[in-house]
Formats: structure tokens, sequence, C-alpha cells
């Protein structure tokens, strides 16, 4: 057994936890493409509703949401101890359980103990954990097939295309999209395929059907790890991670350490939140909990890597921290007006979305990731939906700071805000910086609004608004005139 | 009541007849009006963007020229958040103890317009009278982070003369977000673009909201698109009576016809 102590952060080069791009960059590609925001708009607004609904229906969801919330600190405040208890019991019933620093070594360990089984396919279970870490690379570059079985996870795969939704990931995807995909890629699909769901949704179970009754290694993540009793749990609305995790003879479950509970009895807040918060069902059609092995039933061989990739440096950050409460239900990006408009490519991470831009520059260390933090209006709409009272809006604000102060050279921005801070904390050099401000009446030219063509960076504001011309008073200037001082 | 007005750094620069609107208002109401001269700006804007630290002597200046105040009410329901939420923080983490004490009792005596109206006054009805059909749009920082509620539409509707239509989409941001509006200018006009949309469907003759500065970032949009339709303060409308020409009109037109 080791522990590793370090702070380590998620490393370059493997994985999937960041962008080729900035964010304002890869959202002015997003913000382009019309069908993306018609389809987008449409998810998102029926999700939504649907989740506001059954919300709504229950009667103390502020004090489950508060009670979520108080069971994630109290976890993470001791996430040492809960682990090893976890790994005790993991292998007191049979499992192995592996420490993995991060990407690398966690690729590591699930390709070598694929490759032990002699076996060169796998099934997969939707795990964004297995995203993150980029798996499905590292296994297919060692030979062995990864096949993902959750329907989206599986239009994504198949269609060469990356997630773009923590619950959705082809929700950028219409019907018809899908309908291509599956005439190009699935191999004897009915070439009279239509774009009616339940013609869609029976052409990927007859793919997948072969694919669980062949497969004698699945991998998965998990939702829930009970420490006390060293249970896995793996929520979906399904059933195909069901037949992953029951058919084949080795089960490989991948899992960030900070995917805890204590006791089984904590399991009963969460299965509560996190299906109204996704879905928008009362409950997840599926709920398959295991530990360890049972002779003659189910996989004889179970393996739980944990990961850290990051998370420990997280937890080390006293107001970052919380997204590691996060449980994935993906709410926030829901309602996000960002997210809504640029869809979850433009965040470059598996992450996307509130949560998204405050999780990934944290795994990654802030500088990988320096658009993301910036990547929201602080509307607040986020905090306000999450399940376990997560306050992203808070945290963004904070990593922002962090960048701001890591920064080594000074930029213009910076040397602006400096010289602003010096003349709004001396009111002399503000009535003076007001007066300053009062020239844009020249460029105005007596007009009420400011020409469009000013030079950057207010042309970034010019360009679609226009900017009010000062008046030529201020308010207090006028009030002390008429007032005395 | 003496009450102390925080014109804010950017209504003060740029939308000083918001000011002037609620200091009018306030008066009408019966109480007394001071504006300390030492006032500039609550910092919001350098925290948001992450200059914590330059946000501290900023902060601390609105603390000390706040100091002896009774009640300070801002027409600004961001300010009146930062103020409430992050003001002793950024002075506790800049190392000035004594003063994030005072911050926090300070932030306790600060009110957002319809706040102090409603609950401290004990008003919705301001003798206001204004006959123009108008939508209003309840900013984000006032609806989750001040829990403003619907006080603004309770004084609204007891305006005389104001035909309130709802706002579809209304609880969605406008995407102005501060400098979220130039860092990500594209992302930001089109959350613009469908705030627009919206205001324009509900063929109100005015958008009004709590805050100047969605409004300046809503109002320069739909001057752009020279849609006749224009954004005006909460304040402004309060403000206005049959007896007086309200006071934006007094000075200069808000938006441009």
């Amino acid at each position: 057994m080791t522990v590793f102590l370090g702070l380590p952060t998620a490393p370059r080069g493997v994985g999937n936890l960041r962008g080729d791009q900035p964010f304002p960059d890869a959202a002015r590609t997003a913000l382009r493409d019309g069908q993306l925001r018609a389809n987008l708009g449409h998810a998102t607004s029926t999700i939504r509703a649907k989740r506001a609904a059954v919300v709504g229906e229950v009667p103390d969801w502020a004090q489950l949401r508060a009670a979520g919330a108080a069971l994630k600190r109290a976890t993470m405040a001791r996430l040492d101890e809960h682990l090893l208890a976890l790994e005790e019991q993991v292998t007191a019933r049979g499992g192995t359980v592996h420490w993995a620093r991060d990407a690398n070594e966690a690729n590591e360990i699930v390709t070598r103990l694929v490759r032990a089984t002699g076996s060169d396919e796998v099934v997969k279970v939707k795990s964004m954990a297995t995203q993150e870490i980029g798996l499905n690379e590292a296994l297919e570059a060692a030979g062995i097939a990864a096949h993902e079985t959750d329907l989206a996870e599986l239009i994504v795969q198949l269609g060469h295309d990356k997630p773009s939704h923590i619950l959705v990931p082809a929700i950028h995807k219409n019907r018809a999209e899908i309908r291509e995909i599956f005439l190009r890629e699935m191999p004897a699909v009915d070439p009279e395929l239509t774009d009616e769901p339940r013609q869609l949704a029976m052409a990927a179970r007859a793919h997948l059907r072969e694919r669980f009754l062949r497969a004698r290694v699945a991998i998965s993540g998990a939702n829930f790890a009970v420490a006390k009793t060293g249970t896995l749990a793996v929520v979906e609305s399904e059933g195909n991670g069901r037949m992953c995790l029951t058919l084949p003879e080795t089960l490989i479950t991948v899992m960030g350490i900070e995917k805890l509970v204590p006791t089984w009895r904590d399991l009963e807040v969460f299965l509560q939140l996190l299906p109204r918060s996704s879905t928008g069902e009362r409950m997840n059609p599926y709920t398959s909990l295991w530990a360890g092995v049972t002779p003659g039933d189910g996989p004889q061989e179970f393996h739980l890597v944990l990961l850290d990739n990051g998370r420990t440096a997280t937890l080390a950050d006293e107001i970052g921290r919380e997204a590691l409460h996060c449980i994935r239900c993906s709410a926030c990006l829901n309602v996000c007006p960002v997210y809504e408009r640029t869809g979850g490519h433009a965040y470059g991470s598996v992450y996307p979305g509130p949560i998204g831009a405050v999780l990934s520059p944290q795994l990654t260390g802030v500088e990988d990731n320096a658009s993301l933090p910036y990547a929201s209006s602080l509307c607040g709409a986020c905090y306000e939906v999450c399940p376990v009272a997560i306050d992203i809006p808070s945290i963004l604000v904070h990593l922002r700071a962090e960048h701001v102060e890591a920064q080594e050279r000074t930029t213009v921005e910076a040397l602006g805000f400096r010289w602003l801070a010096k003349a709004m904390s001396n009111p002399r050099l503000w009535h003076a910086a007001q007066k300053a401000a009062g020239l844009g009446r020249f460029l105005a030219r007596g007009k009420p609004t400011m020409p469009a063509a000013l030079p950057p960076p207010a042309s970034k504001w010019t360009r679609t608004r226009d900017l009010p011309t000062p008046p030529k008073e201020t308010f207090t200037q006028a009030w002390l005139r008429e007032h005395g001082g | 009541m003496k009450v102390a007005l925080f014109a804010t750094c950017l209504v003060d620069t740029v939308a000083p007849q918001v000011a002037r609107a609620t200091a009018v208002l306030l008066e009408r109401l019966g109480h007394e009006v001071v504006v300390p001269p030492g006032q500039a700006c609550c910092g919001q804007m350098h925290v948001n963007t992450g200059y914590r630290r330059e946000a501290v002597p900023i902060v601390a200046n609105h603390v000390r020229a706040f100091a002896g105040a009774e009640a300070v009410v801002a027409p600004s329901g961001s300010c009146v958040a930062s103020i409430h939420h992050q003001q002793a923080d950024v002075l506790r983490r800049g190392g000035e103890t004594a003063l994030a004490d005072e911050a926090a009792a300070l932030a306790e005596r600060t009110y957002e317009l319809s706040q102090f109206l409603v609950d401290v006054l004990g008003v919705t009805d301001v003798g206001a009278y204004y006959p123009h059909r108008v939508t209003y749009h309840p900013t984000c920082h006032s609806l989750r982070m001040l829990h403003v509620g619907d006080r603004p539409v309770r004084l609204l509707r007891a305006v005389r003369g104001l035909e309130l239509v709802e706002l579809p989409g209304a609880e969605q941001c406008c995407g102005f977000g501060g400098t979220f509006a130039v860092k990500n200018a594209d992302t930001s006009t089109a959350m613009l673009t469908d705030k627009m949309a919206n205001i324009l469907g509900t063929h109100a003759e005015v958008c009004t909201a709590g805050d100047a500065s969605c409004l300046m970032h809503i109002g320069g949009g739909l001057s752009r698109l020279r849609s006749g339709t224009r954004t005006v303060h909460l304040a402004e409308i309060l403000a206005s009576t049959e007896e007086a020409v309200s006071p934006h009109q007094a000075t200069r037109p808000a938006v441009p016809a």
C-alpha cells in the first residue's frame, strides 16, 4: 500500500482536462454554429423544466441539500481515514485496491490488469474519471479496444467526437445527426434506419447486446463508495451499466478519491439529490451496488483504482476544495447561460460548464486552464441549483485572483487595474479620473453615445453595444456644487 | 432618517441621473440625504476580475467614507451585494482586521434601493407617476445574492399610469457580468441578443432594473438596434411624478430616441 502525500496536478500530454484554445476563442467557433445553439437551447430548457418540477415536489429539498453539503464537507475533512477504511473493506471482500497518483499511473494500472486477463477488448460503463484520464486512448495505444456502452457515449465514440456534457455527452447532436453516425459507423445496421428515437435505440441495443455477451472485462467509474462497507455504487438510466457490472469475469473500477461517503446511511441523501438534479427523475431506473466479489455470482475478479490526478492539490485549497463535493449531476450546466450558448467543447475539458470552470483549472493547475475561471458572468444560477450547494461563483472569483497573483509578468490589464485602484482609493485622484472619463464627450461630439469605432479594449464593447457619453458633471460634483462641501 | 447615498462609481461617472433620482425620491419621502464626498467605488470590479489585493485600498476607502452613516442606500443591487458578501473578506485577507469588522458592520446598514424602501421605510407606494409600458429585468445579483424578490415589482405596481408587462426568461443573465462583457465579448453578446429579443417581444417602451450596469449593457444593445425601447433605472421611475418632469429628463435623455 502506498499513499502519496504530495500534491501532484494532472499531468500534461495525457487525458482530457485541457483544451487546445482559450475559452473565448473556442466559444467564438461554437457561437457561430446555429444548429448547436438550437440543439442546446432545446435540450437545456427541457431538462431545466423537468428538474424544477421534481425538485419542487420535495418539501424538504432545502434540508436535503444542506445535509448533502454537510456530509461532503465532513467527509473531505477526514478523507484519508475514509480512504484507508475503504481499502481495508474492499480487500477484505476479495477486491484489490490500487492507488494512482495521476492519469499516467491509472492508465498503466488498468492496461496491466486488462492484459493480465488475456483480453484485447473491454466494455465500459459511462465514467467521467476514465474520460478525464484518457483511458480509452491509452488502451487503444496498448492494442485494447474499449467499447462505450452508454448510449450517448456510444454516439460520441462512433462519431469520433468528444463528449460535451457530463450527463448527456451527445447533447450537441440531434436525432438526424445520430442517425447519420449510426448508418456510417455501426456494423450491420439496417440501412432503412430512420431518426425515430425507438428505432435508434433498438439499433444501439442490438449493437451493444453482442458486446455485453462477448466481453470478459468491464471498466466502470463509481458514483459513490461507502467507506465503512467497501460498497461501490453506479446509478444509471439505461441498464447498460448493470450489464457490464454483472456479466464479465473481471471488473475494474476507476474512482476519483473524492467520491466517498462514510456510511451506507449517507447514500440515502445522495440517492435523492442526484437523480432529481440530473435527469429530472424521482429515482434513477438502475442503482447497482457491489462489494468485493461473490463466488459464483458476477465478476470473480474486482479491482478498484483510486485516482488522485490533482484532487489532493484541490483539497489543499480552502476555498477551491468545495469543487470536490460535486456529484456530477450537471444541473449547473443546464442552467448556465454561458454553457447554453457555447456548449461543452468550448471548455476544452471533460468537465464543462460552471463546475468544469472551477474543477478543471484546479486539477491541472490554474495556469493550464487560465481562461476558464473567466468563462462566467457570475450570475449565480449554478450555485442556486447545485444539490450540494457548491458556491461556484465564489470559487470562480477566488481562482481568478489565484491566476492574477501567479502572473510573473505585469500585463497591460494589471497596470490598468492598479492605476484604477490607486484612483478609487483616493478621492482627489478619483475626481481627476472621472474628469478624464468626461473627455469622452469630445469623441462623442455632442451625441448621446460614443462612436462605435473606439480602440481596444473598448472596441470589444462597442462592436455590439453603444457606450453612453459621460455627462459634463458627475453626480457627486453636482451635489457638492449645490449643497457645499 | 438621515440617509447616506452611495452613488457607485459607474452611476456617478456615466449615469448621474440615477443617483439624482434616488436623492429626489428619498427627499420626497421626507428623509435627509447626504452624499459623503470621499466615496468612489465598492471594489467589486477589482475583486471579480481577480485583483483581490488591489481591491483592499478601494474597499478601505469605501468603509472610511461611510463610517459615520446611519444608513447607506445605493441604486445598485450588484454593488450592495459586493458590500455584503465581499468587502469584509477582502479586508481580512488584506490584513486589515479592524477595518474588516467595520466593513461587516457597515454592510448591515447598507441597502439596495428597493429593499430600503420596502423593508426599512415600509413603503411600496412612493407616489410616483410614470405613464409608460414597462418591463422589469431582475438582475442576477439583486435576484440571487440579495434576494430582493418581488420588492421592485411591488414598487412598480404602485406607480400610477405605469403598465407593467412580464418579461419572458426574466431570470436569465443579460450577459453583462462586469469585465465578462469584454473578456468574453462574443458570449456576452449572444446572451444580450436573447435578452433583447425577450424585451422587444413585450412591446414595452421601457426596460427597468435596479442595476445601472446591467441597464448600460442592455441599453447599449437596444440603442445599437435603434429599437426605440430604452432602459430606465428603477430609481428614475420611482422619482417621477405628475408635478415634476422626471429628473433624468430634466438633465439629459437616458437613452437616445
